[in-house]
């Protein structure tokens, strides 16, 4: 049985990397005494993978693990409790769903996800209207062609097209809802650094603090949440 | 939230950033206003082998069960971070509160190698707490040291104000009261200290005055403070299965450390005297945990943590009296919840091969024996309670078993060692290859047999049967290492073995640290001052400053390394009063000297002085 569970990660767990919320989950699974399904051979170890890996320095309140379970404890909520139970502050478990059982996992489906930007201490800008009238006038435009450095080299895309939705929120805050996962991969944090650059400016990368809000699975041209994949128990 | 104390603009440029961060599980991050009492407790390395240490565990837990106090936890930043702190003076901070270690009142600081020397003065020094002792004012924490180096404090003297000799467990509580009452009334840092002075087992470096003769030895060393006792005894714990603190519900570290298991330590000490292992002295005698502790312990602490491996800690594992009980309780408990047991420090024999097999599953790995000397006759002199019959036996079980992989760790440059001796290493890892081919038939080998000898340099270390006797030069070390090496290449099978050996000028100073007096600890600041730090980590020990500096003071390895030392010399340590006694260990280095074995304390008593303290294998079936 497989089920979805959604997690935050906040504060200080910011500077947790990828493979440490890895092995956190394997000790808080246990201390949770949760009955999971384990890999055969020499050194087995408990089946589950994540939808994405987060940034060092960012922080989520929409990160998805999906976890094997040999049996369910009780309710989705029971599993919620028992999960926090035995789980540090930063890290909470807000949500769980049993997925059907041919599901893909949440890694291979993900297809978007939703950020929020807000300036860091001492980052704001001096004139916040001129700033998001500029952004606006850059996001607006038909196609906004840039060149972004991959592992084996550069690659021409638009983000005109990775950008499913943006829009400004009260406290000169920023939303984006942004194409992730394998097919096609947008970062915040990048279409700064172009707008940036488009104004001529330097981008320096610690100039917004990134929260995560959600990730999407992708349903004939639609993005659904990932947890809407499954159905509390 | 927490607010931490350095900006994401640091932490997102430095290695490993949750190394300062704190909030793992389990850690106890009491709010800083609900107590009167704080402590930060040091590990003065880097987080990811600091938070293996149980010491520091029993202790954090020791504290923060009281009600009054709290205990975070200070560790070395590296290298990394430390440039940047000095570069922008940004004062050192405990890793829970987050709060500036100026602003303890106590801080700890254990000494666990003596390499880490240098770490402690760079602790004290980001944290803005004055080096000497004697230059702190009212603002600054009282600075405790402990741990295996406290047995000679004395280069390190000037930089602690206490020094606590022995077990955690026994004063703890009675130095967290003075300081509480301390703090209330208001009073003066000098009245604690010597409130400090008359609580067992501590010792105020301050109150005593050393003096040397012409010769560069010490002369007298005395109380200067009427509060200062003239001996201080170690404090143990006499009866181990009393209420202990304990980490029944261990931090559990985000980064993975050096040890990502629960550690379960079964006894104290050791009851074999092999005369270079100063851990087999200091610890005298051995006391035993209750089996029913270790019990309920080990399944608290894997239940708490969720830890996937228990290890079995401590000396000599193999000795616990109640070992296959216990294992008969752990294995079946650990395989259904899917649970490594480590047992490091196994005796080679039928009982600990049936039980690696257990443990160890299908896939065996290699298995160990430190037979520490090549001859028989070096073994009987360092008095190591092996033969070669039992080391042969041993591996003919072995592989029997199925194991094919073995590694041997040898000593090399320990007193009374000859061109022999050294020779013998091949040759005994060349038998050993031997009986493999004669036990195992042709047909089910399965690949080459793999013998893997290292050798690492003696030190000579306070408080041993050795500790008068002279250390080997940097040459005569090589010298030997280059013997060994020869020899292999004459072995029959030579094509089965591998040797490994560290050519490490860190022994050296290592010997310098551990006998050395007073006067050492001006070399260590002055090569702190000039930039060493981190000499633990070989690739970062500055060793040509250390010897300039040496130099530059008028200090000489010849002094303190080479001669060896008459039998009727004050040494700087022996105002402690480890229980074991001066005469018992000139007594054994007189019998090492005529290659007489002793034996161990289950076997024989051989009246070494730690019965006084009233407990442990002292008095085994007695009762
Ligand atoms: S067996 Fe020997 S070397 Fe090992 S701890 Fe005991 S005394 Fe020391
Ligand atoms: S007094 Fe005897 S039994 Fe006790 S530690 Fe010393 S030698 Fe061993």
């Amino acid at each position: 049985m497989k089920v979805r569970i959604k997690f935050s990660k906040q504060g200080s767990l910011r500077f947790i990397g990828h493979l440490d919320v890895m092995r956190y989950f394997q000790k808080l699974n246990r201390r949770a005494a949760l009955d999971l399904t384990y890999t055969k051979g020499f050194s087995p170890h408990q089946e589950m993978s994540f939808a994405a890996p987060l940034g060092l320095g960012l922080t989520s309140d929409g990160e998805y693990a999906d976890i094997e379970f040999e049996s369910l404890p009780g309710s989705s909520e029971e599993l919620v409790k028992r999960m926090n139970e035995v789980s540090v502050p930063e890290l909470q478990v807000i949500d769980a769903v049993l997925l059907p059982d041919q599901a893909k996992n949440a890694m291979s489906i993900l297809a978007g996800a939703d950020y929020e930007l807000s300036f860091r201490e001492g980052y704001e800008p001096e004139d916040p209207e001129g700033f998001f009238k500029a952004l606006e006038d850059y996001l607006s435009r038909e196609t906004i062609p840039v060149t972004k450095n991959t592992k084996t080299g550069t690659q021409d895309v638009d983000l005109k097209v990775q950008i499913r939705e943006w829009r400004r929120l009260p406290g000169n805050r920023l939303f984006f809802k942004v194409d992730t996962g394998s097919r096609s991969n947008l970062k915040p944090e990048f279409i700064m650094e172009c707008f940036y650059e488009s104004l001529g400016r330097e981008y320096d990368p610690l100039t917004f603090e990134v929260n995560r809000t959600e990730m999407y699975g992708e349903i004939d041209r639609k993005l659904v949440p990932l947890y809407a994949y499954g159905r509390r128990f | 939230m927490r607010k931490l104390a350095l900006s994401d603009e640091i932490l997102l440029s430095i290695d490993k950033p949750s190394r300062y961060t704190g909030g793992e599980y389990n850690s106890y991050n009491k709010p800083w206003d609900s107590v009167t009492l704080h402590a930060a407790f040091c590990f003065p390395d880097v987080y990811e082998i600091a938070t293996a240490n149980l010491g520091m565990q029993i202790i954090y837990e020791q504290f923060n069960r009281r009600p009054d106090a709290l205990c975070d936890r200070v560790y070395s930043p590296w290298l990394d971070l430390d440039k940047i702190m000095r570069e922008r003076k940004i004062p050192l901070f405990a890793v829970e509160s987050q709060q500036k270690v100026r602003d303890f009142d106590l801080l700890l600081i254990t000494l666990q190698y003596e390499m880490c020397y240098t770490n402690v003065l760079g602790i004290l020094d980001l944290s803005g707490i004055p080096l000497h002792a004697s230059d702190r004012t009212e603002e600054d924490p009282i600075v405790i040291g402990g741990g295996t180096c406290t047995y000679n404090p004395e280069p390190m003297a000037d930089f602690f104000d206490v020094f606590y000799m022995g077990e955690s467990e026994t004063q703890y509580d009675r130095v967290m009261d003075i300081l509480i009452a301390a703090k209330n009334n208001g009073q003066r840092r000098i009245t604690t200290l010597e409130q400090l002075a008359e609580v067992p087992g501590l010792y105020v470096p301050q109150f005593y005055e050393a003096r040397y003769h012409e010769d560069g030895t010490l002369a007298s060393f005395t109380p200067v403070n009427p509060h200062g006792k003239t001996r201080i005894r170690k404090e143990i714990v006499a009866d181990m299965s009393a209420d202990l603190p304990y980490p029944k519900h261990p931090i559990v570290p985000f980064t993975r450390g050096m040890m990502d298991r629960a550690t379960l330590e079964v006894m104290r000490g050791c009851i074999r005297g092999c005369r270079f292992c100063q851990a087999g002295m200091i610890y005298r005698p051995v006391r035993n945990r209750s089996l029913e502790f270790l019990k309920k312990t080990a399944v608290e602490m894997l239940e708490s943590s969720g830890y996937e491996e228990i290890n079995l800690s401590s000396l000599s594992t193999s000795d616990y009296s109640e070992f296959a009980e216990l294992l008969d309780f752990l294995l079946p408990y650990c395989e259904e919840h899917k649970i490594n047991i480590g047992i490091p420090s196994l005796r080679i024999d039928a009982f600990s091969l049936d039980v690696m097999d257990k443990i160890q599953d299908i896939k065996k790995t290699s298995l160990t024996f430190a037979p520490e000397a090549g001859s028989q006759r070096l073994r009987d002199v360092i008095n190591k309670g092996l033969t070669e019959e039992e080391i042969l036996e041993g591996a003919r079980q072995a592989f029997t078993g199925g194991w094919n992989k073995v590694k041997l760790y040898f000593m090399l440059g320990q007193p009374l060692e000859t061109e022999e001796d050294v020779k013998a290493i091949p040759v005994l890892a060349d038998k050993i290859a031997r009986v493999y081919y004669e036990t195992v038939p042709k047909e089910q080998r399965q690949g080459k047999v793999s013998i893997q000898s290292s050798t690492s340099f003696f030190v000579t270390k306070p408080f041993t049967p050795f500790q008068w006797a002279p250390m080997c030069r940097e040459e005569e070390f090589t010298e030997k290492a280059m013997l060994v090496k020869e020899t292999f290449r004459e072995q029959l099978n030579r094509k089965s073995l591998v040797y490994h050996y560290h050519a490490e000028n860190q022994t050296e100073l290592e010997g310098l640290f551990a006998r050395g007096d007073r006067r050492v600890g001006r070399a260590i600041e002055e090569a702190y001052r000039r930039g060493c730090i981190y000499d633990a980590w070989g690739e970062y020990l500055k060793y040509d400053v250390w010897l300039e500096v040496l130099n530059d003071l008028g200090l000489s390895f010849e002094f303190y390394n080479f001669r060896e030392r008459p039998i009727d010399e004050l040494f700087p340590w022996d105002f402690i009063d480890i229980g074991v006694t001066k005469e018992f260990l000139a007594r054994e280095w007189q019998r090492a000297k005529e290659g007489k074995v002793t034996p161990n304390c289950r076997e024989q008593c051989s009246g070494c002085g730690a019965r006084c303290f009233g407990g442990g294998v002292c008095f085994e079936g007695q009762n």
